[in-house]
């Protein structure tokens, strides 16, 4: 008798679909041939496996968390900019490519959960009738790269005032309708700066700008600017985020 | 030629030896994830063979550099007090004229120049004090790069942050520059290996 497999390809499809990405399946190890690269990638120090180099390097990204919290002060402004200084044309990026930008959802209400008072939900309508704040600020990808551009807002403090959020808990979740999450947390979350965006360049937010509200956080790099959203969560529990679960750093503030 | 005898001055005291051999290790480690993290978004015309990379891979290339960042720190700290307080930088490593460097120059050009074990000419100073210039610029920089908002007035000193990268590359590439140069050097001469291993006694000035 054939027992059912423990895991179904289709479960493990997405994984193998990013290993794939990445080259660390045996075809492309193969292909490479055992170069240092892949030597590397064998002994495990590229995050991906349970090696002892890798279980440090995590130790060591933990660590780095809890000193840029150190470093962090609310008291500290990112550099804001003139109009003229805004990057013309703004580079697009996400974790697909642009023809996959998914429309707004017809139903579309921003939700909010976890350690909150009040968990209705919130139309755009709704968003804009609280204080707005516009910035023009430099978004700096963990890449290397960076440009300036121009966003407006309600202040995120403002919002999680409003809907009566426990100031005191950890962490601020988001959840994307393209599939993306991320977190931060509460201190740079209360920073004056961080902004819930509904424009971006003095127009209403689109798709591949993240319509219909976005995270816009300076201080923070720029893969923490969630876009889409669909939930906020105020909770004590660590969720990681979609690239956070792969290796960059959690907390990643600049 | 000839050794002292009663001085017994070792060519590299103990504490270079180490602060050396663990500065070389964290310098490699710096460069070669900050390749993988180059790679990612290249500001050049080129990229790094992913072979040549740490890490392999953006986030794994930035968790190389965050770790190997404690060590080049502590260990440069450690050597910049050393060399001020023991009088290293002043004797060593400080350059001299440029009649003196023109002269080792052109010695080392046409292999004349002479090395004795322990003793710094003017070709070596130039290099040390000018890799150990760009190893600060390139922690400073990397710190306001890491850090654009915390030590804003750091990445405000170096021109704003997408300047403060360019000259963190730059840092990089003297630093690679330096060190085929240095190996180089190694090669031609391996005594000043085992001398940077071993306690080999200095020998007399030329």
């Amino acid at each position: 008798m054939i027992r059912d497999p423990a895991v179904k390809a289709a479960e493990i499809a997405p994984e193998l679909a990013r290993l794939g990405r990445r080259g660390l399946l045996r075809r492309d190890l193969l292909r490479r041939g055992l170069s240092l690269g892949s030597l590397a990638l064998l002994t495990g120090c590229d995050l991906s496996s349970h090696s002892g180099i890798d279980a440090a390097l995590w130790t060591m990204l933990r660590f780095d968390d809890r000193v840029q919290a150190a470093l962090f002060s609310d008291k500290r402004l990112a550099e804001t900019y003139p109009a003229s200084a805004v990057t013309k044309p703004f580079r697009f990026n996400a974790y697909y490519p642009i023809w996959q930008v998914q429309p707004v959802p017809p139903d579309w209400r921003l939700a909010v959960a976890g350690r909150v008072a009040e968990r209705t939900s919130w139309s755009v309508a709704r968003l804009r009738a609280l204080p707005q704040q516009a910035q023009i600020t430099r978004h700096i990808c963990i890449e290397g790269w960076s440009q300036i551009g121009q966003w407006s807002g309600v202040p995120l403090h403002i919002f999680l005032r409003r809907i009566g959020a426990d100031l005191r808990a950890r962490y601020v979740a988001f959840r994307c309708f393209d599939g993306y999450y991320t977190s931060i947390d509460m201190a740079s979350a209360l920073h004056p700066q961080t902004i819930l965006a509904l424009d971006f360049n003095w127009q209403p937010l689109t798709p591949e700008w993240g319509a219909p509200v976005r995270l816009r956080i300076p201080v923070k790099l720029g893969f923490k600017s969630a876009k889409s959203l669909q939930s906020i969560e105020v909770t004590n529990r660590y969720q990681g985020g979609y690239w956070e679960k792969q290796g960059y750093n959690w907390f990643s503030g600049v | 030629m000839t050794r002292s005898r009663n001085g017994a001055r070792a060519a590299h005291p103990l504490a270079v030896r180490i602060m050396h051999w663990v500065g070389a290790a964290a310098v490699i480690t710096m460069m070669l994830s900050g390749w993988a993290i180059y790679n990612a978004s290249p500001a050049l015309p080129f990229t790094f063979p992913r072979w040549a990379t740490l890490g392999g891979w953006l986030g794994a290339g930035i968790a190389w550099h965050i770790s190997a960042m404690w060590v080049l720190f502590a260990d440069g700290i450690a050597y910049l007090g050393y060399g001020v307080f023991s009088g290293h930088f002043r004797r060593d490593i400080r350059p001299v004229g440029m009649r003196a460097l023109a002269r080792d120059v052109g010695a080392a050009l046409s292999f004349r120049l002479g090395h004795r074990l322990g003793h710094y000419n003017a070709v070596q100073r130039l290099l040390y004090s000018g890799v150990i210039a760009s190893l600060c610029v390139a922690v400073a920089t990397g710190l306001s790069i890491w850090k654009p908002v915390q030590f804003g007035w750091l990445a405000g000193f170096f021109g704003g942050y997408p300047v403060a990268r360019g000259i963190h590359l730059a840092m990089m590439l003297c630093i690679a520059g330096f060190l085929v140069v240095h190996l180089a050097l190694v090669a031609l001469f391996p005594r000043t290996l085992v001398s940077m291993v071993a306690p080999l006694e200095a020998e007399d000035a030329p």
